[in-house]
């Protein structure tokens, strides 16, 4: 187990050089030239020596490998440049607006595991009956509307026709936070129970299930105590590994609803062409990202042994 | 649960593939349809789709506009009709490059091994590092907007999907039998990834690729929703939306009719899709997800 979560954590390391290398490349081939891009939103016209000065100071004048290592260098202590628009300190604007997006994140996962994780069981135990049609129609009509449209729907019944909840997040509550977060968790959830359905029947559909009934095993007996248990894990870890979608899509509905978190923060950014924000959005949100499905492999490998010992077989 | 499971099976499975069938053909009609309006939009629609009409705008949907009119007295209708042909076919577009992109690289992979492989399989992995809408957002920005872009930028980041199926399915392949046949018999690689290997994996990806005209229709909107896809004044379900946005309280037909277009869309080709895979895959989704995961490793 520890020589898998070294083999782990070694391998993320060409990934986070990818990550980081390919999002300055990015940035740098959007043909920005911070000085010039630094002046035009001043409207300030600055004298060619002024400007190569700037340069200079900036490190732009450097070959391209020495400025990403620079910038890296600059990324793990936490200094990601100034704002091209409002000259803020990047990497303190990010943390300042991360904990409205992590207070999404969590409420949307909690409402999406309320949602789908019983629903989900349900429709699994009544398949092909009037109940799992239901829900399954639920879940597709879900998967195919766009978050963006599911907002505003949402808005328009909910906050338009019946004032019940605020139309645009005025500050961090709990009621605020009610529309963002039943928009996310609709898309979610819509997803998520698929995969808890499938994977109950996968259970269900086990050997020992029979075995059990022809014993005459109560099926509520075999359902909580042995199908849920053994299909818990893989339930999880479907969730986390869902989180990705969950990362983009807070962006799309936190500048609906003007939820004042990193998303909002990043579409704000790509209109005005604040590329040190979106760098810094992109490299940060990737690497959580990473982290998140790095930690959910590791821990859905110590709780399930079966992995566990395929893994060290094979 | 009661004791009738020994018929159950037996019955369930003849109704089903009955019903498969008529799906199919009942959803690929529809699919078809949508696919001529969107072919023939500017031929069918009422009124000029660019044209603008100020002493109309924001009419009501009624009977001169069936959909009511836009800020600047363009008709609704018209719109979205002309719109049916930058949503669904930069997501075509956009599903059949990943496809065919991923799926090559895939094979080569799976086929070939050794260090292409491994440096494919990489990029893969850090392209997969990224949530998805962000790294699509953050190309479109790069790359400035336009529907085009958003397709590339969908594009970079959609790939590896089927580069990770169509490796997983070409690595259990060529452990078959036919397999160490055909190359004893003296085939070539090309010949033998072209006969035998590509028409053995076409069903899985053929599947994955019709579920995902419908999320990445979503995906394109979005991104033209955020501004970085069709700019106006083209017409584009996403963008309309997003420029129309703020008169959602006051109008709402011009939010909820390209809005409701766009679900109707997503849901015939998903439910195509559903259909496809019940025909090929008659088991259902828990074998072909399977096999996708058993592809991630």
């Amino acid at each position: 187990m520890k020589k898998y979560i070294l083999k782990r954590v070694l391998l993320l390391i060409p990934i986070l050089f990818g990550i980081t290398f390919l999002s300055f490349a990015m940035m740098r081939a959007a043909g920005s030239d911070a000085v010039l891009q630094k002046a035009d939103v001043s409207g300030v016209a600055l004298s060619l020596e002024v400007l190569d000065a700037q340069r200079a100071e900036l490190g732009l004048d450097q070959p391209f490998l020495v400025q990403y290592f620079r910038w890296l260098g600059g990324f793990l202590t936490g200094d990601l440049g100034v704002s091209y628009v409002s000259g803020n300190d990047v990497f303190s604007v990010f943390l300042s607006k991360l904990p409205a997006t992590l207070l999404l994140t969590g409420t949307s996962i909690l409402l999406t595991v309320a949602i789908s994780i019983p629903l989900g069981i349900l429709s699994a135990v009544k398949q092909n009956k009037c109940i799992d049609y239901l829900i399954r129609v639920c879940s597709f009509i879900g998967n195919s509307m766009p978050n963006f449209f599911v907002a505003l729907v949402l808005m328009y019944l909910l906050a338009i026709c019946l004032p019940i909840f605020p139309v645009i997040s005025s500050d961090l509550s709990l009621r605020s936070a009610a529309l963002p977060t039943l928009t996310l968790a609709i898309a979610m959830s819509a997803k998520y129970l698929r995969q808890v359905r499938a994977a109950v029947l996968d259970e269900l559909s086990k050997d020992y299930v029979t075995g059990a009934r022809a014993r005459g095993v109560r099926f509520s007996v075999t359902l909580w105590k042995s199908v849920l248990r053994s299909c818990l894990v893989t339930i999880l870890t479907l969730l986390a590994l869902s989180i990705g979608s969950l990362l983009g899509g807070t962006a799309v509905v936190e500048s609906i609803f003007m939820w004042d978190g990193v998303g909002k923060m990043a579409v704000d950014a790509i209109q005005m062409r604040d590329y040190p924000v979106i760098q810094a959005y992109v490299v940060w949100m990737a690497v959580i990202y990473v982290t998140v499905n790095l930690i959910t492999d590791i821990v859905y490998r110590a709780l399930d042994p079966r992995i566990r010992l395929g893994g060290e077989e094979g | 649960m009661s004791g009738n499971t020994a018929a159950a099976p037996v019955r369930s499975q003849k109704l089903r593939k009955d019903y498969t069938r008529t799906r199919l053909f009942v959803f690929s009609a529809l699919v078809a349809a949508l696919l001529l309006v969107a072919v023939f939009a500017d031929r069918i629609c009422p009124y000029d789709p660019n044209g603008q009409d100020l002493a109309n705008a924001l009419q009501a949907p009624g009977p001169a506009h069936l959909l009511g009119t836009d800020r600047y007295g363009r008709d609704m209708l018209s719109r979205v009709l002309v719109g049916a042909r930058t949503s669904i076919f930069s997501a075509l577009l956009l599903v059949a490059v990943i496809a065919a992109a991923g799926t090559l690289a895939g094979i080569l992979c799976g086929y070939f091994g050794g260090a292409a492989d491994a440096v494919i399989m990489r990029i893969a992995d850090i392209c997969l590092a990224f949530p998805g809408l962000v790294f699509a957002m953050a190309i479109a920005a790069v790359l400035q907007g336009g529907i085009q872009n958003a397709v590339l930028a969908l594009a970079a980041v959609s790939w590896p999907k089927y580069a990770r199926l169509a490796r997983g399915q070409t690595l259990s392949l060529r452990q078959a039998d036919y397999i160490h046949a055909a190359r004893l018999a003296g085939s070539s690689p090309g010949q033998m990834i072209l006969r035998h290997v590509l028409p053995n994996i076409a069903g899985p990806v053929l599947v994955t690729a019709m579920l995902d005209i419908g999320t990445m229709m979503m995906e394109l909107a979005a991104l033209s929703f955020l501004g970085l896809g069709a700019q106006p004044p083209t017409a584009e379900w996403g963008s309309m939306i997003s420029v129309d946005r703020s008169l959602l309280q006051t109008y709402p037909w011009v939010v909820l009719s390209p809005g409701l277009t766009i679900f109707v869309s997503v849901v015939l080709f998903n439910l195509l899709g559903d259909a496809v895979r019940d025909c090929l895959d008659p088991r259902g989704t828990g074998r072909k997800q399977k096999k996708i995961r058993d592809g991630r490793k």
